[in-house]
């Protein structure tokens, strides 16, 4: 089979062309690093986060926001990236010349899931460096931790990625993709816990955003990187990392479901 | 031929029909193309050229009637048979960010055969520019590209929709020379294009489509009616009047009016009808035989009404 070689393939040339496009740098790859950067700097005169009256404990705004900013990065990476990266090529001719070739379907899957989870692991590597050498956060030693993360990070990102597709049938044509995606990925980010605390949103608001996976990897990456001592902070007063489970995994199979439904290397006898 | 086991042509059209809704862009279309002919598609925007071509190419379902794309029915088309072919989309309009010769390796990966990179690079004329990043290409030189891409996988059968679209006139006689250099190697290609004279130079043989019908198709100089292709004598008389005469016997006219002039006919030309003459001949006799049917039928409806 040559579908796993033109795979690998694929997936060489979409991480060299993701990162020639200065658009998708900076709104898709640093927007969360630049985010973590404004909210460790502005928020720090607030003093640190969940200390005693006395001052003492507590973390800094830098250690706050990181989980916020690694589940962003997920939902930028997947879901921002991939659905206004295949409606432009829907609509410049990319994919129907593709069509055309003996390019397996399946390979250019892979170049697109390739080409998400290398630039999403880039771009955690680059926030966890930032807040553990500018911001000085103290990240976790207990392994355990990090195979949550392991998992929760996967996940997180396989859905993120399956939604992405999913979502590109939407935009009619591919000028109005930014315009048609950023917004819902925007708003999703402002319910979820990423920019504002997620206890401190009414409770309406937190059952709509809980319908949606960004409030899931949200507090999965809260478990993982705050102190154990904010679990009681949760709304729920729990991590629930069984339901963050269930939730993305429904939305990976809805995902996949749409993706099936819904993907075509060109929009056929639409005329 | 060996690609084709049961010996058929390359592409085999019957009574190809193809509607939306209820337009129907394609009406009973038939012609096959055979192996190593170069067939050019001809027709007036919206005729059914690029339906036509879209559904060889397994790009559009037919609505009905029967094609074989190198023995295949398009639709059913895997990727073994993709690599068979090249096609040249019309204008593509992507702003990758890759170079030349990078988009140019990238596609060859995709073909069990390839030709070599550099020398394709070289042959459609982008030598220089083989690492300027596609973005920055003019439309000429992106038309280029899409063309080098189209024949990098050494197809059987070249599918070019109005490939010179943009050129300038040499790049347009330096693309003619790759597509005969193509044709001498074997390869079958299926053209359509708006310049005729493309057509009478590339071509074998020719189709005109109209009105989703094929009108005429055959050899480049045996298409339209004879009379067309009556050559012209045209002069200037003494009294300074344009004349001109259609006749099978031009030497004999040109001597004639030698002789009554006295000496050198004034502007004297003797023009053969190019292939542009007689095609506009044919689109313009189709459109005037739909029109009046469709005035009749008109007059008969208004008839049973009455």
């Amino acid at each position: 089979m040559r579908t796993l070689p033109l795979g690998f393939v694929r997936i060489r040339y979409e991480v060299l062309t993701y990162f020639r496009q200065a658009d998708t740098i900076f709104f898709t790859f640093l927007f969360p690093v630049v985010m973590l950067g404004i909210f460790s700097v502005a928020f720090q005169g607030l003093g640190k986060v969940g200390a005693a009256p006395d001052g003492s404990g507590g973390i800094t705004q830098a250690a706050y926001y990181l989980p916020g900013m690694i589940a962003a990065g997920i939902l930028l990476s997947g879901v921002q990236n991939l659905a206004v990266d295949i409606a432009v090529e829907k609509s410049d001719g990319t994919l129907k010349r593709l069509g055309g070739t003996p390019l397996p379907v399946v390979s250019y899957f892979i170049g697109k899931m390739g080409q998400v989870i290398v630039t999403s692991i880039l771009q955690v590597a680059l926030l966890l460096l930032m807040a553990r050498l500018l911001f000085g956060v103290a990240l976790p030693t207990d392994p355990a931790l990090w195979l949550r993360f392991a998992w929760i990070y996967a996940l997180g990102i396989v859905t993120s990625a399956v939604l992405g597709i999913a979502l590109s049938a939407v935009p009619r044509t591919g000028k109005s993709a930014t315009a048609v995606i950023i917004p819902i990925v925007l708003v999703l980010q402002f319910i979820s816990g990423v920019y504002l605390a997620f206890n401190l949103l009414p409770e309406w608001l937190r059952n709509i955003a809980s319908i949606f996976p960004l409030k899931w990897i949200a507090q999965g990456m809260r478990s993982v990187f705050l102190p154990a001592g904010f679990e009681s902070q949760e709304p729920s007063g729990s991590w629930q990392l069984g339901w963050m489970a269930v939730v993305l995994l429904i939305w990976l199979v809805a995902g996949l479901v749409a993706c099936r439904l819904t993907f075509r290397w060109i929009r056929k006898d639409g005329a | 031929m060996s690609s084709s086991p049961s010996g058929g042509a390359a592409v085999v059209v019957r009574d190809l029909r193809k509607s939306y809704g209820s337009f129907e862009a394609v009406r009973g279309v038939s012609f096959d193309i055979e192996h190593g002919e170069t067939f050019a598609l001809l027709g007036p925007n919206g005729a059914g050229k690029s339906t036509t071509i879209e559904i060889l190419e397994g790009y559009r379902d037919r609505s009905g009637g029967d094609v074989t794309v190198l023995g295949i029915e398009p639709h059913r088309g895997g990727s073994a048979w993709k690599a068979r072919l090249g096609i040249v989309l019309q204008s593509g309009s992507e702003a990758a960010d890759v170079t030349v010769r990078e988009q140019v390796a990238h596609f060859a990966r995709f073909y069990p055969e390839r030709r070599d990179v550099d020398e394709l690079i070289a042959a459609v004329g982008l030598a220089e520019k083989a690492k300027v990043r596609i973005r920055n290409l003019s439309g000429g030189q992106r038309r280029r590209l899409d063309v080098a891409l189209g024949v990098i996988g050494r197809p059987e059968l070249l599918f070019l929709d109005e490939p010179t679209t943009g050129f300038d006139p040499e790049a347009r006689r330096e693309f003619w020379q790759l597509i005969r250099e193509l044709k001498r190697e074997g390869t079958t290609i299926l053209l359509t294009t708006h310049y005729l004279d493309e057509a009478a130079q590339l071509s074998d043989r020719v189709a005109v489509i109209a009105r989703g019908e094929l009108i005429d198709i055959g050899a480049v100089d045996t298409i339209g009616d004879r009379a067309a292709r009556i050559p012209i004598v045209r002069w200037r008389d003494a009294a300074g009047q344009v004349r001109e005469e259609r006749t099978e016997t031009p030497a004999a006219v040109v001597a004639r009016l030698t002789a009554e002039a006295g000496g050198e006919p004034r502007d004297l030309e003797v023009i053969r009808p190019s292939l542009e003459d007689v095609y506009l001949g044919l689109v313009q006799a189709a459109e005037a035989a739909a029109a009046s049917e469709s005035a009749s039928a008109g007059a008969a409806s208004g008839e049973s009404a009455a």
